[in-house]
């Protein structure tokens, strides 16, 4: 399915506050230990990298192997610096990258 | 009628369990006690709270990547007529409530349907196309968010007139033995509801949380596929998604969960 | 003296009366009962080992889970590291392991003094019954480790 990745950021935050993000895409995360219904292997394909970055610098990256569940979901914080756009990619081991994006105002 | 919502008690009974919301008295002390009504309760009360966690957070819950590619297809014009959802119903929320009635008697055809089968009704006639396959992105997608307005709104079927034979059909059903494990869905769901499988809490097999998110199945999935694995599970025929048997049982169990609170898209295990 | 391991002995001995090779059979049994969840778990201390360069300290990881997963499919957890998060004292990397999966590599995460908590919440794959175990690397260069058992149960209705 194509559904666009969902994110959550507060649209304002105090400068130095540290808020939440949570992001979720839909992905079959699918193992490569798994076995279709003739018995043949079902090809790995997994997403095997995120990126947050914020007004372009980077605020956390993460590696995912196979044991992450499918449609990912992820919950982390970042501490409020300025104004600006927090962008987060998803890099799929087969080249293909989803993007989202959010604004956030600093006060 | 010799309906049974549960085991061994008698209509009358049942119906002032209806009538008078049971264990008023301990609302204030249980927090669950939105998602019990009488002697009945939904999934999301045994489950484990890291589980009821994602159930109650839009964000944390996947099935609302369906649900906004469905909100997108709401909008779009498809088939003969050009026509989209939004064309003839306006905003989404225009149908609050509508899915606590369902399955219900089609007034303008006379068919019965679930929400499923009226979404595929309504591209078929009004819209002039092809209709969403069973278990697809799109049907399970439209299904969930359909059933979203009528979140917290108590599952409220009619059993009378023409829905009558569905719902002896589907009693009928859910009492009889089949497969090779020789069950009936009552064995399980009524009689020994509550007590362990193995590792397994028997559930009371409701449905107002579908379409659920099943943490086994990683994905969004329908009433009907649930019931496909019950009966896989007991070594019965696997019967067709969207197909009569099916159709009447969902009518049956709707009216066992009467009261509770539809709580698509739910999250279960 | 599990008692399996007495089945075996027993049979090995009555296959004794005909053939003579008490020990063989016996131990043989054994070496297959003990020889796997040793090895999956070695795997997995070698990775610890090496990220950590030594054995990490007990202490700060917190890793939080349900005591029993609903389905070992998606198993919520969350990684929380105590760290004050600023420029000269922050957790850079955290790496989570599964030791009873066939590969126990989970996911990894790059924090950064921006980050604020050295957190993450996520869903993962629990093939059996295990420890999931998370080691942090701090700015400092010493690395700790937490952990936290989840069990996996075969449920009766799979569906």
């Amino acid at each position: 399915m194509s559904a666009k990745p969902r994110v959550r950021v507060p649209s304002t935050a105090k400068k130095g506050e540290v808020f939440e993000i949570k992001t979720v895409i839909s992905h079959s995360m699918e193992s490569g230990q798994r076995k279709a219904a003739d018995g043949s292997p079902i090809p790995r394909k997994i997403i095997d990298k995120f990126v947050c970055t914020y007004n372009g610098k980077e605020v956390m990256t993460s590696q995912w192997y196979g044991a992450v569940s499918a449609n990912p979901y992820l919950e982390f914080f970042c501490t409020a610096t300025e104004s600006g756009t927090l962008e987060f990619t998803w890099h799929d081991e087969g080249g293909e990258t989803y993007t989202a994006t959010a604004d956030i105002k600093v006060t | 009628m010799g309906a049974k919502r549960f085991g061994g008690l008698a209509a009358t009974i049942l119906a002032m369990t209806l009538a008078v919301p049971a264990f008023a008295s301990d609302a204030k002390d249980d927090p669950l006690a939105a998602y019990r009504s009488g002697e009945m309760y939904s999934g999301y009360v045994t489950g484990d709270p890291s589980s009821r966690e994602i159930q109650d957070d839009d964000m944390m819950n996947p099935s609302f990547l369906w649900v906004d590619k469905a909100a997108e297809l709401w909008t779009t014009a498809d088939g003969t007529a050009g026509k989209s959802c939004a064309d003839c119903h306006g905003d989404v929320e225009s149908l609050k409530g509508a899915a606590t009635k369902y399955p219900t008697t089609d007034a303008a055809t006379g068919k019965f349907m679930n929400v499923e089968l009226k979404i595929n009704d309504c591209r078929e006639r009004q819209m002039g196309a092809a209709p969403f396959k069973f278990e697809s992105d799109e049907l399970l997608g439209m299904t969930t968010l359909v059933k979203l307005q009528s979140r917290g709104m108590p599952m409220n079927i009619d059993i009378t007139g023409p829905n009558e034979k569905w719902f002896k059909k589907g009693e009928e059903f859910y009492f009889t033995s089949r497969g090779q494990l020789d069950l009936a869905c009552a064995d399980c769901h009524i009689t020994n509801e509550g007590m362990y499988m193995r590792a397994e809490k028997l559930s009371q097999g409701q449905p107002n949380g579908f379409p659920t998110y099943r943490m086994k199945w990683q994905k969004l999935g329908s009433l009907h596929r649930r019931m496909r694995g019950c009966n896989d599970n007991i070594r019965a025929e696997k019967l067709k998604g969207l197909g009569e048997d099916y159709l009447a049982v969902e009518t049956y169990i709707s009216w066992r969960a009467s009261g509770l609170p539809v709580e698509t898209p739910s999250v279960r295990k | 003296m599990s008692v399996l391991k007495e089945t075996r002995l027993a049979l090995s001995r009555r296959q004794l009366l005909t053939a003579a090779g008490t020990g063989l059979v016996a131990a043989a049994g054994l070496s297959v009962m003990t020889a796997r969840p040793a090895a999956a778990a070695a795997s997995a201390e070698e990775m610890i080992a090496k990220i950590a360069g030594g054995t990490p300290k007990e202490g700060l990881v917190k890793v939080d889970g349900p005591e029993i997963a609903e389905n070992g499919n998606t198993v919520p957890v969350t990684i929380e590291v105590e760290s004050p998060m600023t420029a000269d004292n922050y957790v850079k990397s955290v790496h989570v392991f599964a030791d009873g999966n066939p590969s126990p590599e989970v996911a990894a995460f790059t924090f950064t003094p921006q980050s604020g908590k050295a957190f993450a919440k996520f869903r993962i794959r629990l093939a059996k019954t295990q420890n999931v175990r998370a080691v942090a690397m701090m700015s400092d260069g010493s690395s700790y480790v937490g952990s936290k058992e989840i069990k996996v149960t075969i449920g009766g209705c799979g569906g």
